[in-house]
């Protein structure tokens, strides 16, 4: 689990992670937000369903892969988060976009 | 399709100084970077620490602050900036314009240009110990990313563990800001720092750099966080989440518990835009690691494709800056816009500086030389990270004669999943030479193909070769 700093100015922003509301601020990519809730795996592997948690940060270990707004295979890591985004845990191996269950909201 | 003289591919300290010389030459410029906005690793998220949260700018440091100048001047150069872009093709026909496809906002955008410039930076090199895949390890730079970025940092019990400078810079960069650090393990052999000495005449010119080395080696020692050296064999462990990290300090077991574990060992350049282009590399044996072949002005095998910056070797944010103005010079030269006299004499400045902010590279070898034992893997540790394929396949795939990557690649899957080997290459590269007897270079490294990064439907439906 992350911490935040004193002073972080920043507009808050309100979104899903598994149906669960999640406060973030404004700038935060998914993924620093998801590690600031603490989420724990963001993801279990397609081979051995393992956990796995964002790794680098940076857009090249595909660790941070989730699901946004229905869409698969989205990197975390690379993408701001904005209120009102539905974030669901990748698990396993992606299905095709637009076929995931909608959140209970 | 939209035709631009210069693609620029990423707005990293390189990416940034050759588009704001391009454009002050004349040259029309795209640049495009998958983040949100400009900067690259070393200055993320520069614009909102020199803005609204400048507080920040107090233990970020002043390398890092530097950088709020060359994103202004960037921003103010005219060329157009695609934050939020990534590059998932780039294609360099033998004749004429190069063509770049770029995920945009969930659509696909393709254009054209006389030359591209491949300025995607460095990557952290894999660390791969036993339970480097758990939730709760990540690498140095990722907790350094979402400090800079969301002001974000790991709750104790927090351990760092590696060798190089960046370690050392974040290290600092915690005690600055109050983040508190259990213990900081030292993979760096010892007597490295003796080995280095004998580079330190020729480093001297780069002594800006040593300099700051030597303090933030004097600011640890003064915090008194708990330091252990020659730290081999780590393992994370844990079940859904690290729990405890075990090692050997000086050959003595060592158990911590811990609830962040950070690896590092360097940063290594990026492959990918490079590979797939087709680009010649070769081995970097000083930094263990492949990287482009390059000419004097970063032109790389390909015509018209340069690299600027640490995706063509390790220099720093400095080097970075300097090798894209000599390419984007160079550039302008080619397509007209600046004549050769004038473009010359700048060249032959940005290469003094180039010279000088490089010849500290070999002592930073020497006293943080990469690892050596990952070569050496064996075992259950997981290698490929998508695929879950551990050291002993890879080298059980080398029994039954796979000689290179793509063979390997063919008998496991490794480098088949999302990250297209980005995490298991180079680790593979290594154990397949060891394996085989054979240098890196004749081992190789995977073939890279399109699409680089993640396309959705959505995305492909829209590929309309438009803009
Ligand atoms: C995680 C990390 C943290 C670092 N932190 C520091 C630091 O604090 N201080 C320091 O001195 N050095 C640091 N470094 C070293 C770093 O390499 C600097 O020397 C400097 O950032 C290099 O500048 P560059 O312009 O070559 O590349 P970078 O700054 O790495 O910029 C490359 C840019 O390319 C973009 N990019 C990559 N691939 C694509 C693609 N396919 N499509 C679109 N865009 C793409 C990236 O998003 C990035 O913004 C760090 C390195 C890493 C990997
Ligand atoms: S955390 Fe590595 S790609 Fe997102």
């Amino acid at each position: 689990m992350l911490r935040r700093l004193p002073e972080q100015k920043g507009r808050r922003v309100r979104f899903l992670f598994e149906g669960e509301q999640v406060h973030a601020l404004e700038g935060d990519s998914v993924a620093a937000a998801l590690l600031a809730a603490g989420a724990g795996a963001t993801r279990t592997t397609p081979k051995s369903g393992s956990p796995r948690a964002p790794y680098c940060m940076m857009g090249v270990c595909f660790e941070c892969l989730v699901e946004i707004d229905g869409v698969p295979n989205r990197q975390a890591c690379l993408i701001e988060v904005r209120d009102g985004m539905r974030v669901r845990r990748q698990r396993g191996a992606p299905g095709l976009p637009g076929e995931a269950e909608d959140d209970p909201v | 399709m939209t035709r631009f003289d210069l693609a620029i591919i990423g707005a990293g300290p390189a990416g940034m100084s050759a588009a704001v010389t391009a454009r002050d030459a004349g040259l029309s410029v795209i640049v495009v970077d998958e983040q949100p906005a400009p900067g690259g690793q070393i200055w993320r998220a520069v614009g909102r620490n020199a803005g609204a949260r400048s507080g920040n700018l107090a233990f970020l440091g002043e390398d890092y602050a530097k950088g709020a100048e060359l994103a202004a001047q960037f921003e103010a150069s005219g060329a157009q900036f695609w934050p939020s872009a990534s590059v998932w093709h780039a294609d360099s026909p033998d004749e004429g314009d190069k063509t770049v496809t770029v995920a945009w906002d969930g659509a696909t955008r393709q254009f054209r240009a006389g030359a591209l410039l491949i300025a995607t930076g460095a990557m952290e090199r894999p660390v791969p110990v036993p339970g480097w895949t758990l939730p709760g390890v990540m690498t140095v730079g990722a907790a350094q990313t979402l400090l800079k970025s969301s002001g974000l940092h790991p709750e104790p019990p927090l351990l760092l563990a590696g060798s190089g400078p960046l370690l050392l810079l974040f290290a600092a960069q915690c005690i600055a800001a109050g983040i508190e650090i259990a213990a900081l393990l030292e993979t760096t052999p010892p007597g490295a720092y003796m080995r280095g000495l004998p580079h330190l005449p020729v480093a001297l010119l780069g002594w800006r750099t040593l300099l700051k080395g030597h303090r933030l080696k004097r600011q640890l020692a003064a915090s008194g966080i708990p330091v252990y050296r020659a730290v081999t064999d780590l393992v994370a462990d844990g079940t859904e989440q690290l729990e405890r990290v075990r090692f050997r300090s000086a050959g003595m077991p060592v158990e911590l518990e811990a609830a962040h574990l950070l690896l590092h060992e360097g940063v290594v350049p990026n492959p990918q835009l490079t590979r797939l282009l087709r680009c010649d590399h070769h081995w970097d044996a000083a930094q263990r690691c492949f990287r482009p072949d390059l000419s004097d002005r970063g032109e790389t095998s390909v015509d018209n494709v340069f690299v600027a910056g640490d995706g063509g070797g390790i220099g720093g944010a400095m080097a970075a800056v300097h090798s894209g103005r000599i390419a984007a010079f160079e550039i302008a030269e080619r397509f007209g816009s600046v004549n050769r006299p004038s473009g010359d004499v700048e060249i032959v400045k940005a290469r003094d500086a180039l010279r000088a902010e490089l010849a500290v590279r070999p002592l930073l070898d020497a006293m943080f030389p990469p690892p050596d034992w990952i070569a050496r893997l064996d075992g259950d540790v997981t290698v490929c990270r998508c695929e879950e394929v551990s050291a002993a396949a890879v080298r059980k795939a080398a029994a039954l004669g796979a000689p290179g990557p793509n063979q390997a690649k063919a008998f496991l899957r490794a480098g088949m999943g999302p990250c297209q080997g980005r995490m298991c290459g180079l680790t593979i590269t290594e154990i397949l030479a060891d394996a085989h007897g054979e240098h890196p270079e004749r081992i190789g490294y995977y073939r890279i193909r399109p699409p680089i990064k993640p396309v959705t439907l959505g995305e492909l439906a829209a590929l309309d070769g438009s803009d």
